[in-house]
Parts: structure tokens; C-alpha cells; sequence
């Protein structure tokens, strides 16, 4: 497939980001925007929505927390900023913004879809711009004409080139067929220790654009040759390696399985953050997007009966955590996606309420529709999180005995 | 000239060749595959430490990690539970008197190209004496099926049944290791047994009678086309691992380039 490049005697763009410095206040509403949910300040006392986020209720000084708020508004005033002051709207530029008052009360300054009009119903969403920050951003009701401006701000496969780190995941089938279908350019699917059968090859060499490439995260060279090869053209990495081998410590490989699956997780990533990150960033305003990382929901529980599971996949998020901050340096978003555990053979004992791979690869590709930076899949994940949310020593006493 | 002038003198005229049967020790080498649930060993790993860079300006080094089974490699007694009382029977206590012995290659390149899963027989080995005399004792026995040429896939050759590689039936391992007394089996697969050997009786019949008397086994070996049916002399030190079970080793082979190797031994 050829795709028409930048012209190579130019030099490429340096990413620029807007503003992302936000008061600590303001990253309540970070949060939500990280996960997709619509909240707003909200007085605990009089219940009154404010906008921005302010220190106490503007109306009776009550104490701010964040509310689930209905996203319908009405625009107020609409216009163009031709030539901004700030350098990342001006390389961008015409940039539409917009005065719209929200049904729960307060008015506020949105990113506006270019189509909107004075008196036309929008609809809101807390979104991520390109520096991480939260922005509203108002769509059409109903509307179906994209937004060149929120795709500036999401990850919408469209036109992109994307790697799947390891097409022996049970997602990888489904989503290197929802990425083709969804208008990637290119999809490369990493197999592992290639000499052995990869169950499926067929469908994956059917995929429109699809291209089997060898590659394994737990080999410094594999990693490093593959990033030589095409390093400078992914713009979307979904890394789906896991090496799932459930058993307590005092299992009989368990430090063996231990230090391999700390080999995919950790160390994996390690290796795909040193030698595909640096080049990732450096081109945040030449098309590169987003980087996922499909961890399991163990990463933050950790039941006594997964124990080298739950590290390595604690350690990987550690190390996402370290990798967003510098991806963030080009604008590229790091979304962790948490799963439930998968229909991988390995979680047999987990039964029914295991998590599809179709159901894994429709989730990631929401999350990069949506620009999101934290995705939960399957009930079990949603459950178990609450859960430690509302009690934490509550799930650890819990789980000494018991997967969920 | 004292014998080891004599060798060296012999090497560097060219009428003894040292030929290298040991593959690279590459991070893509397949390794033995076991069920999953099962603890896997390793495949070989290369760390940068540094490259005349910032982390060691003037110097270039690695660290490595590896299986004890891993490329090319020796199997000492002790590696399977019929050999784990043997005397000296890890790498470490492995007598060095062991490490150079002659060698005997069994071509059975046309029958392996024919079937994956060819198998040695007691009756192949007894028409190969017919032709190259009798095997010595304390020798090795090459079992050469040009596998060492293929490469990834191929090479591990698994189908959904597992491997499909050849070997030895277990009345001509046995046959070698009680009638023959040989030293140890070498292959240019994975193992020593054939890949569908777990279904043998017993089981994977070369580990069981070689290390339950004390020989050792080679596996992954290569350019095993270059040596003469007889006549040659490896040299296999392995690593000194303490109580290791195993280990990856540089195989040499001492072959005369005179063609006196179709001689029978007298």
C-alpha cells in the first residue's frame, strides 16, 4: 500500500503543544475527560453546576465536587480564530470556538465544531487536547460531519499507520480487523517467535493493509531491528504482549513464570518505549497519535492466586505512567486499557465472565475514537475497581483467597 | 616432534581441518517446546551494555541470559531422572577426558529428507558397520539428517501434535549405549529423541538410556556434511556451571583431510 508522504526535503514539524498548565482543582476534571465521562463542578450544598472549576460555589461558598451532568447546550456566539496568538492554534489555524450555554446552568467557552451555528444544539464532551489538558469541545446534535479540530485532539485510526505488538493476543485478530475497517492505512502485527505456528495466520494475511512483521519484546534486537524498519512510520502503537501464567508464589515455576512474564510486561515495554517512544514523540505534529497499553486489570488488584501475574502487569503500569510523561512531551496520548481477564486459554477457570477479544478490540478502538487515556473493560475490571475504590483493605483482605 | 607439536604442526599445514558444527547462539534459535503449563527454557537474550557510547566509552559488552538447553548444547547425565545418581554427572564434575573423543557420522540425509519423522534403527546402524566397521567404544554416534540447514520454522517443525523431527527408535539407542558403549549421541535437531519420542516406550528412549548410563547427549549441531563417516574427533567442554544440567558449547570438529577416513578401524 503506498501512502503519499511529506515532501522529504522539508524539514518535519517540531510538535507544539496548547496551553496544559491546569490548577490542581482542574485535574478532577482531567480525570473524568481521561475516562470519557461527562462531570462538572458541582456545589455539594446548593447543588448549583459552576464553570470553570472554581475554588467553592460562586453562589454560596459550598464545597466543589465533580457531577455525572447532562451534556446538552445551546450556542450562544460562534467564531473563528484566523490568526491566533498561540503558536499550536496558529500552525492550525482557522480554529473554531465557540459561547455556549449548558442546560445545567453555566456558560462556558468550547471548542466548536466548525458546522455550529448561533441558537444550534450541541452537545458536550470533556475531552483531552493535545497537551493533556481537559476542554470542552461541542458537537452538533446529531450531526455527522467530522471535526477536523476533535480529531486533533483524539486518535482516530483514520489514514494512520498502526503496530499491534503481538497478533498471538486474543484481541489482535479483532482489532487488526477493526483498525483495517476503520480506515487505518497500514497494520503491522508483530508474531512472536515466528518458528512456531501462529493459530489464524490466513485471517490475519486476508486483513486489507495488513502485514505480519517479526517481533518479539522480549529480545532487545528484535525490538531494535523492527523500530529501524518502520519505527518512523507507526503512528498508533497498541502494544497487546502478555504472557498470561496465573499461580501463587509458592508455585512450582513460579519464580520461572515470574521472571518471564516480568520479560513481556515490564521489561517488554521497556524495550518498546526506548527504541519506538523517542521517535513517536518527535513526530507529535507529523501525524503520530497514540500509544495503548492493554494491561489487565490485576495491574492495581492483585490476588494472592495471580501474584507474578499481578506484578508484572503492576510494573507495566509503573512503566506507563513514566512513558506517558514523555510521549506527552510530542502530544502522543498513552492509553492504558484495563481488561478483565481475556478468553485467553490461561484464564479457563475465570468461565463466562471473561472478556472477548472482539469485545477487548471494539473497546481500544472507542478509547482511540474518543481520545481517551484510561479504558476499563468487563464487568469484572468495573466491579473490582469500585470495589477498591470504595475499600481497599476490604479487596486485598478478599482476594487472598479468591480471583474477584 | 612431541605429539602435540605434531598436532599443531598437522593443523597449520592443513592435513587436520577444524571444522565448526555449533550454530550462532541467536536470539531467534527455536528452543525445546514443552506444554505451556510447564516451566520453558530460556531462549538466548543479549544485553547491550554499552558500544563506545555513553555507558562505557571505550569499551563494547553484553550481557547474556540463557537456557542450559539452548543452541547448540551438551546434555549431561544428570539432565533426565535415569542419570540424576550417575557419578560426575553435571557439567561441572563431567570428566575432561570426555570433552575429546572420536566421532561416528550416520548419514541418514536421504530417509530425513524423505520423512520428517524418520527414525534410526538398530538394523541402519549394523549396515553401516558393514561398511565403516565397527563402532567404538566411547565414541560419539552423529546421527547427520542435514536438518542443521534449515532455519526457523522449519527447523522446529511443529504441527499441532508437536514436533516432527527424526531420531532414534529406542532399541537402537539402547543398542548403542549396552552393545556398543558409545560416549554419547549427537543430532542436528532439538534433541536427541525424535520429535514424537514423548510417545515411545519409554519415553523419549535416547535421554533414558544415555543418561541413565552416564552418556552424554549433542544436540543442534550443524555442518555435520562436512565430516567423514569416520576418522574425526570432537572436542565438547562444555561450561563448568555448577550442578548444571547442561550447557551451550562450542563443538569442534579434528577431521584429516587426507581421505583415509573410509578405512575400516582395525
Amino acid at each position: 500500500m503506498m501512502r503519499t508522504g511529506k515532501n522529504p526535503l522539508l524539514r518535519t514539524h517540531r510538535p507544539t503543544l496548547p496551553h496544559g498548565r491546569r490548577s490542581r482543582a482542574a485535574h478532577l476534571l482531567t480525570a473524568a475527560a481521561a475516562e470519557g465521562r461527562f462531570a462538572l463542578p458541582q456545589c455539594r450544598r446548593c447543588g448549583a453546576f459552576a464553570w470553570p472549576i472554581p475554588e467553592a460555589c460562586p453562589h454560596c461558598l459550598g464545597a466543589i465536587a465533580l457531577s455525572e451532568a447532562p451534556r446538552g447546550a445551546r450556542v450562544i456566539a460562534a467564531t473563528t480564530a484566523e490568526v491566533p496568538a498561540d503558536p499550536y492554534f496558529r500552525e492550525r489555524a482557522p480554529w473554531h470556538v465557540g459561547l455556549v450555554q449548558m442546560d445545567c446552568g453555566p456558560q462556558a467557552l468550547v471548542h466548536l465544531h466548525p458546522g455550529a451555528e448561533p441558537r444550534d444544539a450541541v452537545r458536550l464532551s470533556l475531552v483531552l487536547d493535545r497537551a493533556g489538558a481537559a476542554v470542552l469541545h461541542a458537537a452538533l446534535q446529531g450531526g455527522t460531519m467530522s471535526d477536523p479540530q476533535l480529531r486533533e485532539m483524539t486518535a482516530d485510526p483514520r489514514d494512520r499507520r498502526v503496530l499491534i505488538t503481538d497478533a498471538r493476543h486474543v484481541a489482535a485478530l479483532p482489532l487488526a480487523c477493526a483498525l483495517s475497517a476503520a480506515g487505518a492505512a497500514a497494520v503491522y502485527a508483530g508474531v512472536p517467535e515466528d518458528w512456531k505456528p501462529l493459530p489464524r495466520r490466513a485471517e490475519f494475511e486476508a486483513i486489507v493493509g495488513l502485514k505480519l512483521v517479526p517481533l518479539d519484546i522480549s529480545s532487545d534486537r528484535s525490538v531494535a531491528d523492527l523500530a529501524r524498519d518502520i519505527g518512523d512510520r507507526i503512528e498508533i502503537l497498541v502494544n497487546t504482549a502478555d504472557l498470561p501464567r496465573p499461580g501463587p508464589l509458592s508455585a512450582p515455576a513460579a519464580a520461572t513464570d515470574a521472571r518471564a512474564m516480568m520479560e513481556i510486561m515490564a521489561m517488554g515495554l521497556l524495550r518498546l518505549a526506548r527504541s519506538f517512544g523517542p521517535a513517536m514523540a518527535r513526530r507529535g505534529a507529523d501525524g503520530t497519535v497514540a500509544w495503548v497499553n492493554v494491561l489487565s486489570v490485576y495491574s492495581r488488584i492483585h490476588p494472592a492466586a495471580l501474584a507474578g501475574y499481578a506484578a508484572a502487569h503492576a510494573a507495566a503500569l509503573a512503566l506507563s505512567h513514566a512513558l506517558r510523561a514523555e510521549l506527552a512531551q510530542g502530544g502522543v496520548r498513552l492509553m492504558t486499557v484495563l481488561a478483565a481477564p481475556t478468553e485467553d486459554e490461561w484464564f479457563q477457570s475465570f468461565g463466562p465472565i471473561r472478556v472477548s477479544g472482539r469485545a477487548l478490540a471494539g473497546a481500544i478502538l472507542s478509547g482511540l475514537h474518543r481520545g481517551l487515556e484510561e479504558v476499563v473493560v468487563g464487568d469484572l475490571a468495573h466491579d473490582l475497581l469500585a470495589r477498591l475504590a470504595e475499600n481497599p483493605k476490604a479487596v486485598e483482605r478478599e482476594l487472598t483467597r479468591d480471583l474477584f | 616432534m612431541s605429539p602435540l607439536a605434531t598436532l599443531l604442526s598437522a593443523i597449520a599445514t592443513g592435513t587436520i581441518r577444524i571444522v565448526d558444527l555449533t550454530h550462532t547462539l541467536d536470539e531467534d534459535f527455536p528452543t525445546i517446546v514443552l506444554p505451556p503449563e510447564m516451566a520453558q527454557s530460556a531462549p538466548m537474550r543479549i544485553e547491550r551494555l554499552s558500544h563506545y557510547d555513553a555507558a562505557g566509552p571505550a569499551w563494547y559488552w553484553n550481557n547474556i541470559s540463557i537456557g542450559e538447553h539452548t543452541g547448540t548444547h551438551l546434555d549431561a547425565p544428570a539432565h533426565w531422572f535415569t542419570g540424576r545418581d550417575r557419578p560426575r554427572g553435571t557439567v561441572d564434575t563431567l570428566p575432561t577426558e570426555d570433552m575429546i573423543a572420536p566421532a561416528c557420522v550416520i548419514d541418514c540425509t536421504q530417509a530425513a529428507a524423505r520423512e520428517d519423522d524418520h527414525l534410526l534403527t538398530r538394523t541402519a546402524l549394523e549396515a553401516w558397520e558393514a561398511h565403516h566397521g565397527r563402532i567404538p567404544e566411547r565414541s560419539w554416534v552423529l546421527m547427520r539428517t542435514d536438518w542443521g540447514r534449515r532455519r526457523g520454522a522449519a527447523f522446529a517443525n511443529l504441527r499441532t501434535d508437536g514436533a516432527h523431527t527424526p531420531g532414534p527408535n529406542a532399541d537402537a539407542i539402547r543398542w548403542l549405549v549396552e552393545a556398543r558403549g558409545i560416549l554419547g549421541f549427537g543430532t542436528e535437531t532439538i534433541g536427541t529423541d525424535a520429535g514424537q519420542a514423548g510417545h515411545f516406550d519409554p519415553p523419549y528412549p535416547a535421554h533414558h538410556y544415555l543418561h541413565g548410563a552416564g552418556r552424554y547427549g549433542l544436540q543442534c549441531l550443524t555442518n555435520l556434511h562436512e565430516l567423514p563417516p569416520t576418522g574425526s574427533v570432537l572436542l565438547t567442554a562444555p561450561l563448568k556451571i555448577r550442578a548444571g544440567s547442561g550447557s551451550p558449547l562450542r563443538v569442534l570438529a579434528l577431521i584429516p583431510t587426507r581421505d583415509d577416513s573410509q578405512r575400516k578401524p582395525t
